[in-house]
């Protein structure tokens, strides 16, 4: 059980060390990074403290302090994934206004030169 | 300006326009416009290109159409809005949707056009069912068609034949609100609950259907399952945000 522990922890490692370095090469915006940063560090934070698993574990009402973790890591990464749903139908209408707004100028743009060639 | 140009951006008065969305459609699209100038001579004629890979947008302007090419593929819903929004803000009072792969008979177009001009109704809807003439569907299409009568009927609180209906017309004022708001994809059966949360209303007329002329639908049997999960929740969501009673 310790191991399955201590893969949880590398992995936190992992994603908040690929994170920053995502963000050091302008590959993931400040604001995106901070929901995976705090997801990393939630997560590491959890496969370290046993006690707080445990004390989770027993408040859950569950045997296993490793579900508990699971459970948690799983919900926060839930709440990031949805976040970031959120965000891209969002950035998804604003890119169809946007299209059919360049679309519609140009269609104009191109009656107003016909205009002046005559 | 071209004569053409100058009708799409200095509209007569009668002010309607024939909308053509196409994506990939170049083998259907030139024959679509001229019987479109066929049935209705003079009328400016828009295509909107939903950013075809094809030759659709030079087929279409040789035709004799205007087209507005869209700068990436939107999607039905997204293309068929931006038409309208256009003919919004060139100041049309009528916009009829015909689809550019051939399905829907231009010739029909004057008999959605006097529905609309009676004023009775903001959106006429071109049906296959209203006088069962030539019913080209197949049977997944039919049995989706069957369900969504059911599910509409007490939504709009009256029947509609032919909810997936693309062959549409439309007034100023249905412009108006399909400029702002419109179902990006399959819109057909949403756009019928968000004009019922304006209490705006539609009639159907009879208009003949023919089998596509190329390509194919998007809606494929394996799509068909999502399609009806996905009308289903835009259904609902817009119940959801009904701003009134039913007229």
């Amino acid at each position: 059980m310790d191991r399955l522990f201590d893969v949880v922890a590398v992995f936190s490692v992992v994603l908040i060390v690929w994170v920053l370095s995502s963000v050091r090469r302008a590959h993931i915006r400040v604001e995106y990074s901070v929901s995976w940063l705090l997801a990393g560090a939630v997560l590491l934070i959890l496969a370290r403290w046993r006690t707080l698993d445990d004390w989770m574990a027993a408040a859950l009402g569950i045997s296993d302090s490793f579900i508990a973790l699971a459970m948690i890591a799983g919900a926060a990464f839930l709440v990031v994934l949805y976040r970031l749903s959120l965000r891209i139908s969002g950035l998804k209408d604003s890119s169809i206004t946007l299209a059919q707004q360049v679309a519609i100028l140009e269609f104009r743009l191109d009656a107003l030169n016909q205009n002046k060639k005559l | 300006m071209t004569p053409a140009a100058n009708q799409a951006v200095n509209p007569p008065a009668k002010r309607l326009l024939v909308l053509i969305p196409a994506f990939n459609e170049e083998g259907a699209v030139a024959g679509v416009v001229a019987e479109v100038r066929s049935a209705v001579p003079g009328t400016p004629i828009l295509v909107v290109d939903d950013c075809s890979r094809d030759a659709t947008r030079s087929q279409a302007q040789g035709a004799g159409a205007q087209v507005l090419a869209l700068p990436h593929h939107l999607g039905l819903g997204g293309c068929v809005q931006a038409g309208y929004r256009l003919a919004y803000e060139l100041g049309y009072d009528y916009v009829i949707r015909v689809d550019g792969d051939g399905q829907h008979d231009p010739s029909d177009i004057p008999t959605v056009l006097a529905a609309l001009e009676k004023g009775d109704c903001e959106m006429v809807i071109g049906s296959r069912f209203v006088d069962d003439n030539g019913t080209h569907t197949n049977v997944l299409r039919a049995a989706g068609i069957l369900f969504f009568r059911a599910v509409l009927r007490p939504i709009l609180g009256r029947p509609v034949r032919d909810p997936t209906s693309g062959y549409v017309g439309v007034n100023r004022r249905a412009l108006e609100l399909f400029s702002a708001t419109f179902p990006l994809e399959y819109p057909e059966i949403e756009a019928l609950v968000v004009l019922q949360r304006k209490r705006f209303r539609f009639v159907e007329v009879p208009c003949r259907f023919r089998p596509r002329r190329t390509g194919r639908s998007t809606i494929t049997a394996v799509k068909s399952l999502y399609y009806m999960i996905h009308v289903l929740l835009g259904v609902f969501v817009n119940v959801l945000k009904f701003e009134g009673r039913k007229r």
